[in-house]
């Protein structure tokens, strides 16, 4: 009886404000822009928008990969430091993530670009400009550079939670260092590998704006292809139609994802 | 080996912090450029701080900030409440509640809610609804799931028999809950709240999608800014936000590491 009331007001406010925004989303995405009138006009356009999808479930599931590599030691190496130093390193990583994702991203750009800090580091060396940005390789940095945070922190909370126990119990038995990685480290962390790789890849592959800087035409994003919808385009319906199948998407994804963790409690670390 | 990952980790919070560097030295630059560093000068700064309109923006950033996470630690840490007494049906439809926004992407988020307002706006013939309270609307909205996760664990390890002791001893309910649970369970409402606050400063995607031109915060702002060539006061003024940010997260580290050996000591070392 308590409990239900003091659920009350956050069940009523999270469906109007979360449950209710997504039925309109689906009835914007069924509906023509000038008439309002039933239509499935929006989706059957969705065709020429799927090379943009492919594209972006593309760049984001090599971002992700690249970050589970570059993520995985680092988590690895702070877990394994003394409870002083896990806490100011933890702290240290997802700090980047409080500051403006979008003057940090204008810095990369001030690095990249032809005429920018690398390239003339490299002129002064006396080589030719390197291609560094406005094609994929820039798009999956930014992104890498911008979701990493997300891949170290529920690896490190997974790898920090393993029983040192276990290890030795591995060691005692024979187990050499390898083993001891490869048969008790890595699958106790997958939970934290798939979550991971979950918090890298949903905002990675709705993200705008990286591709727009770093990118060029040719490496537009769904996320920018939506905005553009929004706040140019003016087409609030096909916008939502794009969005409405981005959502399926990544459900399915997770839901794919989940399927490699038995326990979905662990699964679930939130930054 | 181990020295071969403790300097991999040094490199990735090198590649995490250099866009910082970038654009702190950006902000002593006599040049616009951000690429090429002309000469030194503090003029940016005091540029900065004779614009009252960023000042402006960057005060409607912290009322809203502070107005939604104040709201919402106050919703959430009661939803946490009832949600840790509730059991079964109840308790897992409300956390697949608590889940959409968390797994809904940023843009999914701001789009359902731009077109929620919209509909809105035309049933009731508002001309422009969105502005202050859309704005506020949507950040207590993405804001409640951070609080309800970093509360409910606090709840869970919280001694069950406490309010029943504050209850024998005489307390009402409402006693039982302000001069105990909510004693205990304060730093997860501290830390839901401090999530909440930062994730709301520095938001744009979902701002993006639901705010009209009457009421602007500093992220929106920046990315009309960075549309066209960006003036280096921004960057002054990001370098200040960094070293304050810097500042209080290692001040409240210290802080939790002594809270944590404080009582480590309290209840005799377990580890």
């Amino acid at each position: 009886m308590k409990s239900k009331r003091l659920l009350a007001p956050y069940v009523a406010w999270m469906t109007v404000f979360t449950l209710i925004p997504l039925g309109v989303v689906v009835y914007y995405a069924f509906t023509d822009s000038l008439t309002g009138q039933f239509t499935l006009a929006n989706l059957n356009n969705l065709g020429a928008y799927l090379p943009i999808f492919l594209r972006s479930i593309f760049l984001s599931l090599i971002s992700a990969a690249i970050c589970l590599l570059i993520g995985y030691p680092v988590a690895y190496t702070i877990a394994n430091t003394s409870p002083k130093w896990q806490r100011m390193l933890s702290m240290l990583v997802m700090l980047p993530m409080c500051m403006s994702f979008l003057l940090r991203t204008l810095a990369w750009v001030a690095m990249l670009e032809d005429t920018g800090i690398i390239n003339s580091l490299v002129t002064a060396l006396g080589l030719k400009p390197l291609p560094l940005i406005r094609n994929n390789g820039s798009v999956i940095l930014g992104m890498v550079y911008n979701y990493l945070p997300y891949m170290i922190t529920p690896l490190y909370t997974v790898i920090m939670k393993i029983d040192p126990r276990l290890i030795e119990a591995a060691q005692d038995l024979g187990c050499n260092h390898r083993q001891v990685f490869t048969r008790v480290i890595l699958p106790l962390s997958v939970p934290g590998i798939i979550s991971g790789v979950t918090m890298v890849f949903v905002p990675a592959v709705s993200t705008f704006y990286i591709s727009q800087k770093l990118g060029s035409t040719g490496t537009t994003m769904i996320g920018d292809v939506i905005e553009s919808q929004f706040k140019t385009a003016y087409n609030p319906n096909l916008g939502a139609a794009l969005s409405l199948v981005m959502m399926i998407l990544i459900f399915i994804c997770i839901g794919f994802m989940n399927r490699f963790t038995d326990n979905d409690e662990e699964g679930v670390v939130t930054p | 080996m181990k020295k071969f990952s403790r300097v991999f980790t040094v490199l990735v919070f090198l590649f995490l912090y250099i866009p910082m560097i970038v654009l702190a030295v950006a902000s002593f630059n006599t040049g616009t450029d951000m690429a090429a560093f002309k000469g030194f000068t503090l003029s940016r700064y005091a540029e900065l701080f004779r614009d009252r309109s960023l000042l402006a923006l960057l005060g409607n950033s912290v009322i809203i900030s502070i107005l939604a996470s104040l709201i919402a630690t106050v919703l959430g840490t009661m939803a946490a409440v009832g949600l840790h007494n509730a059991r079964g049906r109840l308790k897992s439809a409300v956390m697949t509640l608590t889940n959409i926004p968390m797994t809904n992407p940023d843009i999914v988020t701001g789009v359902s809610l731009a077109l929620l307002f919209a509909f809105t706006g035309s049933v009731l013939k508002i001309k422009s609804i969105l502005g202050f309270w859309t704005l506020l609307i949507a950040h207590i909205t993405f804001n409640l799931p951070y609080v309800i996760l970093s509360v409910l664990p606090k709840l869970t390890q919280m001694d069950p028999d406490l309010e029943d002791a504050a209850l024998d001893l005489g307390c009402t309910p409402s006693q039982a809950f302000f001069k105990v649970i909510l004693h205990d369970i304060m730093p997860g409402v501290i830390s839901g709240f401090m999530m909440a606050f930062t994730m709301s400063l520095d938001d744009f995607v979902i701002s993006y999608f639901v705010t009209g031109s009457s009421f602007i915060t500093l992220p929106v702002e920046i990315y009309n800014y960075t549309k066209k060539p960006i003036h280096p006061k921004i960057y002054a003024l990001f370098t200040l936000m960094f070293l304050t940010i810097l500042v209080l997260m290692v001040v409240m580290n210290l802080l939790q590491g002594k809270d944590a050996e404080r009582k480590l000591r309290k209840r005799g070392v377990r580890a």
